[in-house]
C-alpha cells in the first residue's frame, strides 16, 4: 500500500530538484512516515480495498457463508429433536398410563398409525424438522411455514407452502427451500434415489416419505403444488410430498421438483423410524 | 490511509502487525456476519418457489 502512495511526492521532489526547497524535500523523503497522504493514493488504497471485499464476498456466498449457516441450521434442528424428546419422556414420565406390560401387547406398527395431523403453521412458525439421509446421517434442516425468502428461506431453512397439506395428511405436503446459498438445504436434491427416505420430524412423531421422481418445470407450474401434484382439480387421492428448488444452480430460470410418496407415521412413542436410524444402503 | 494507520499505532513492529492481523480478524468477522448476509438478501438472484 505505500507503494501506492509513493509516486506522487518523489514526483513532486523531483520536479523541485533545482528549486531552493530541493534539501527539505530530501528529507521529506528520508522520514516517508510522515509525509501527507496524496488524494490519488487514499483513492488508490480505497479501490484495492473494495476489490478485495468483493473477491472475499464472492468466496463468503459459495462456500464459507454456507458451511456457517448450514452448520447454524443442522445444530437448531437437533436441538429441536432433542427439545421434542425431552418434552415426550417428560411428559410420558409423568402420565401413569404407559407401563411396561402395556406397551407390550399392542405394539403399534407403522401402517397401522393414523398420523397426527398438525394445524396450517404461521408465517415463519418452524413445526417441523425434515431428515434425509441421503444427504448425509447428520442432515437436519427445520420446516415453518411461508415461502417468502425474508421470513423463512433465507432466515429459517425449509419453507412449506401455505395451503398445501401438511405432514401425514391426504393431499401435498409441498415445501421449497435454497439448492444454493443461505445454508442450501436442497443443493443434493438432483441426488435423490428412487425409494430414498425423506423424514419429517415434528413433536408428536416421524412421517416417513419414499422419493419417487425428479422433474424440471417453468417457474410458473404451481400444479405441482396440486393436491395430486401435477393433476389440476383432480381430488386427493393420496399423501405426497413436493420438494421445489432452483434449477440450474444459481439461477432462477427453472425449478427443479422432487416428488414422494408417504410411507409410515411414526409415533413418539415407537422411537426413531428404521428409514432414519439405518441410514442410505445404496 | 494505511501508511497513516501503520503510522498512529503504536509499540514495536512486532506488536502493530499483531494488533493489525486482530483489526482485520474483527472486520472479516464483522463483514461474514453482518454485512454480507444484508447485502446477499439484496443480490443473490436464486428463486426456488414456483408461483
Amino acid at each position: 500500500m505505500d507503494d501506492a502512495a509513493n509516486p506522487t511526492p518523489e514526483g513532486e521532489a523531483s520536479s523541485a530538484a533545482d528549486a531552493p526547497l530541493g534539501k527539505r524535500d530530501r528529507s521529506t523523503r528520508a522520514t516517508p512516515a510522515h509525509r501527507r497522504p496524496s488524494v490519488i493514493g487514499v483513492l488508490g488504497e480505497v479501490l484495492l480495498t473494495l476489490g478485495v471485499v468483493t473477491l472475499l464476498y464472492v468466496v463468503w456466498q459459495l462456500w464459507i457463508g454456507d458451511i456457517i449457516y448450514g452448520a447454524q441450521r443442522t445444530a437448531d434442528a437437533h436441538s429441536l429433536s432433542e427439545e421434542w424428546q425431552q418434552d415426550y419422556e417428560a411428559s410420558a414420565a409423568a402420565s401413569p398410563t404407559p407401563s411396561p406390560t402395556a406397551s407390550d401387547s399392542p405394539e403399534p406398527t407403522p401402517a397401522a398409525v393414523e398420523p397426527v395431523i398438525l394445524p396450517q403453521p404461521a408465517d415463519a412458525q418452524i413445526f417441523g424438522t425434515m431428515h434425509i439421509p441421503r444427504f448425509g446421517a447428520d442432515y437436519a434442516f427445520p420446516v415453518a411455514g411461508g415461502v417468502t425468502r425474508e421470513h423463512t428461506l433465507d432466515d429459517i431453512g425449509i419453507g412449506h407452502y401455505p395451503g398445501t397439506q401438511m405432514p401425514g395428511e391426504v393431499g401435498n405436503f409441498a415445501v421449497a427451500a435454497h439448492r444454493t446459498t443461505f445454508g442450501k438445504p436442497f443443493n443434493q436434491i438432483a441426488s435423490l434415489h428412487v425409494g430414498d427416505a425423506i423424514v419429517i420430524e415434528t413433536a408428536d412423531g416421524w412421517y416417513t416419505y419414499r422419493f419417487r421422481t425428479l422433474e424440471y418445470v417453468h417457474p410458473n407450474a404451481v400444479d405441482v403444488l396440486a393436491p395430486v401434484p401435477q393433476e389440476a382439480g383432480v381430488a386427493a387421492d393420496g399423501r405426497y410430498l413436493t420438494m421445489t428448488s432452483c434449477s440450474p444452480m444459481f439461477s432462477k430460470a427453472e425449478r427443479i421438483i422432487a416428488f414422494s410418496v408417504f410411507e409410515a407415521y411414526t409415533p413418539r412413542a415407537a422411537g426413531a423410524p428404521l428409514a432414519l436410524t439405518q441410514g442410505v444402503t445404496s | 490511509m494505511y501508511a497513516g494507520l501503520w503510522r498512529i499505532l503504536p509499540g514495536p513492529v512486532w506488536l502493530r502487525i499483531i494488533i493489525l492481523i486482530l483489526l482485520l480478524a474483527a472486520v472479516v468477522y464483522a463483514l461474514f456476519s453482518w454485512v454480507f448476509p444484508w447485502v446477499s438478501h439484496i443480490v443473490d438472484p436464486t428463486e426456488v418457489t414456483v408461483e
